[in-house]
């Protein structure tokens, strides 16, 4: 699904990513772990498209396209997702409204019509259900005045809503408290599939407890200087990175 | 002279030749002014010279002076524009004009054609209560002399403002409503400004609002263009809202490039009374808003409004004081600009608190958004405050869109061009939550989204503003 290969980005001309290496199957989840400034959240930037990153070297394919011929909103559409590290909040802009808008700009993108109004008042329902989220956050703006819980959970919400094949969870435990991290770790269980495929960055083993990997990676100073299963993950919570140097 | 209306005959229009500025108006007024005054009323004719006087004085305002400095208005009058003092009907087909209507509103509907009233009989204005009293200026002069000579020029006339005084001379008609004490209308009022013309033509008009004690009323005015012809409207509209009577005015402009559109609105709050003003231009040329309201009761509540949405090189200057002279009233000012290319704009919030207006609570709010950067604005607070006892408070801020709320929404898929104009759309959302008339508030999101569009955003299917 996902190759990358040899890849270098920049951040205001200063190099973070210096040579990643990882591919993901569908079906699989990838937990990426690291010291603070290793290029987690840039990785997941470069990724997205995000212009405040410049890519300097390297390739990346996804579904057998060049990644970086695609501007976000079509590497949106062709079914990659992020989940917020800080989900931002936009006054004005109704969760409802804008929901509709992503779901029918993607199926645009697809060739596919709009989806109907009774399909997706009923979407709508089921999603919200699946994260527990209250009615009365998506009566409001996107993610104005929401709780630091309130955001993660509306991104997993957003990630049920669109169904990525490659989903990307950026610190997604990070102001979680335990109940809100159960919660959206459930979501994200529920919405594994054969076809899709999952990278979940975090900073704690603790995540891991629920979203069970398939791989743990460990990235820093730019590079995955590690590769192992769930146990690596373990035995970073145990003795730290320093190890890894 | 200029012949104004080949089609239509019309040939007594007057024209200060070659555009003169100051000294052609008023070798225009000395000459005319017996038939300015033939065709107005004895009631509004009583402080024409004294306005022509101060008009002579003070002349038109430059951008030299502080208040203008932010609009030039010398281009505008300099053009040779043709004005109506013999009151000659301008061909206008009513059946054009009703497609204008609000679909959804239901409305008691007048129209101003240039600068006098213009009946058309509607049959649903018939079922007004009893006691009101919503026509020409001229003719409730006539009718009602007393009550329109107690309220007419009462405003205008303190005001120092060349424009204001220009107006005094040479307005001869306009929009007249009268709500008596303790009747609420049942439904919006809606006043349609129709500039029509074959010639570059100058409108002088003046509206006078009264609210009894207790009354209420909500009005709406459109301004619209329907020739491609250059335009200047220079209109003054007094409002006096009595003791606890609550009065809501949404302007909405959606006219031709080609205009000037000079808008005077003055208002008088009495004790306990409620104001609600929302103005609102879509698409214009050059617009200068100057709108003072003065509380002279304590426990009043006003809520002033505005948006602007322009591009090209679209002017909109809004000049706004709020004048707290007595006690315990509340007063909030939320005004937001989106302007695109060369668009310039102008915001000023003067805030005036008396020395025994203690316990004032007033709040000001002017954010813009510049979408280029050639694309100018100008904002300028001006608070004097002589109470010790109040809130106030004041914010400007002049940005871009949120990278951050973009990347955000294309993440999603939402394209780039459809992730702006969401955020264009929902910076304005505040400004229109405060249309307090459920049909406007979703006709002016439709004509928001439009214009935001790129798309003409005029009143859809009206054949009148081309």
């Amino acid at each position: 699904m996902l190759q990358i290969k040899n890849l270098h980005a920049n951040v205001n001309g200063k190099e973070i990513l210096k040579g990643l290496n990882l591919t993901v199957n569908a079906g699989e989840i990838h937990a990426i772990m690291g010291p603070n400034g290793a290029g987690k959240s840039t990785l997941a930037s470069v990724l997205t498209g995000n212009p405040a990153f410049e890519v300097t070297e390297g390739k990346v394919i996804f579904e057998g396209n060049d990644l970086f011929e695609l501007n976000p909103e079509q590497r949106a559409s062709a079914g990659i997702f992020l989940s917020f590290q800080y989900p931002v909040e936009i006054p004005g802009v109704s969760m409802v409204n804008f929901m509709r808008a992503a779901i029918n700009e993607q199926r645009k993108y697809r060739g596919q019509e709009p989806i109907a109004a009774t399909d997706f008042l009923r979407l709508m329902r089921e999603k919200k259900e699946l994260v527990e989220m209250d009615n009365k956050l998506t009566n409001r703006s996107v993610n104005e005045g929401f709780s630091g819980g309130e955001k993660k959970r509306n991104e997993i919400f957003q990630m049920a809503m669109l169904e990525p094949k490659l989903a990307i969870l950026d610190e997604t435990d990070s102001g979680l408290d335990i109940d809100a991290l159960r919660i959206v770790a459930n979501g994200v269980n529920k919405l594994k599939r054969p076809d899709n495929a999952s990278i979940v960055i975090t900073h704690y083993q603790r995540l891991l407890d629920y979203i069970i990997p398939d791989f743990v990676h460990v990235l820093y100073d730019g590079k995955i200087v590690k590769t192992g299963d769930k146990n690596l993950a373990l035995e970073l919570e145990e003795k730290g990175y320093d190890w890894l140097k | 002279m200029n012949n104004l209306d080949k089609n239509n005959n019309i040939s007594s229009i007057s024209s200060p030749s070659g555009g003169l500025g100051e000294a052609g108006y008023i070798d225009l007024y000395t000459q005319h002014h017996e038939t300015i005054k033939k065709h107005s009323a004895d009631v509004l004719n009583l402080s024409r010279d004294g306005s022509f006087e101060k008009f002579r004085q003070l002349g038109f305002p430059t951008s030299r002076l502080e208040n203008y400095k932010y609009t030039d208005l010398r281009d505008a009058l300099a053009v040779d524009y043709g004005l109506n003092f013999s009151r000659i009907r301008f061909a206008v087909d009513p059946y054009n004009v009703f497609k204008c209507d609000v679909p959804g509103i239901s409305s008691y509907l007048y129209f101003v054609v240039n600068d006098a009233f213009y009946p058309v009989n509607i049959e649903r204005n018939n079922s007004l209560p009893e006691g009101v009293i919503i026509g020409s200026l001229k003719k409730a002069a006539e009718e009602h002399p007393e009550l329109v000579k107690k309220y007419f020029g009462k405003l205008s006339e303190k005001q120092k403002d060349g424009l204001v005084a220009f107006n005094g001379a040479f307005a001869q008609d306009g929009f007249f409503m009268y709500v008596p004490k303790n009747v609420v209308l049942d439904k919006p009022v809606q006043l349609i400004n129709i500039m029509r013309s074959s010639v570059d033509f100058m409108a002088n008009s003046h509206n006078l609002i009264i609210l009894d004690e207790g009354a209420g009323a909500q009005l709406l005015v459109c301004d619209h263009t329907s020739d491609d012809v250059r335009f200047l409207c220079n209109r003054v509209t007094e409002v006096f809202v009595g003791e606890n009577a609550s009065y809501e005015h949404y302007k909405l402009e959606n006219v031709h490039n080609k205009t000037t559109n000079l808008c005077t609105l003055l208002v008088d709050q009495d004790t306990s009374s409620r104001f609600l003003g929302n103005v609102i231009t879509l698409h214009n040329g050059l617009t200068r808003n100057n709108i003072e309201i003065d509380l002279d009761g304590e426990h009043c509540e006003t809520l002033m409004c505005g948006m602007a949405l322009a591009d090209k090189n679209q002017q909109i200057d809004n000049f706004t004081s709020v004048i707290h002279n007595k006690p315990n009233s509340h007063s909030t000012e939320l005004f937001k600009y989106v302007l695109d290319d060369s668009a310039k704009g102008g915001f000023t919030g003067k805030l005036y608190v008396a020395k025994d207006a203690q316990k004032t609570q007033a709040y000001q709010t002017n954010r813009n958004i510049l979408l280029k950067a050639s694309a100018k604005m100008r904002t300028k607070p001006q608070l004097e405050i002589y109470a010790d006892d109040v809130k106030c408070s004041h914010g400007a801020t002049i940005g871009q869109l949120d990278d951050k709320a973009m990347f955000y929404m294309r993440q999603r898929g939402i394209p780039e061009s459809e992730a702006r104009l969401l955020l264009m759309y929902a910076f304005t959302a505040d400004v229109i939550e405060n249309i307090r008339i459920d049909a406007l508030q979703d006709r002016i999101k439709m004509l928001v989204e439009k214009r935001l569009r790129g798309e003409l955003s005029k009143c859809e299917g009206c054949v009148i503003c081309k």
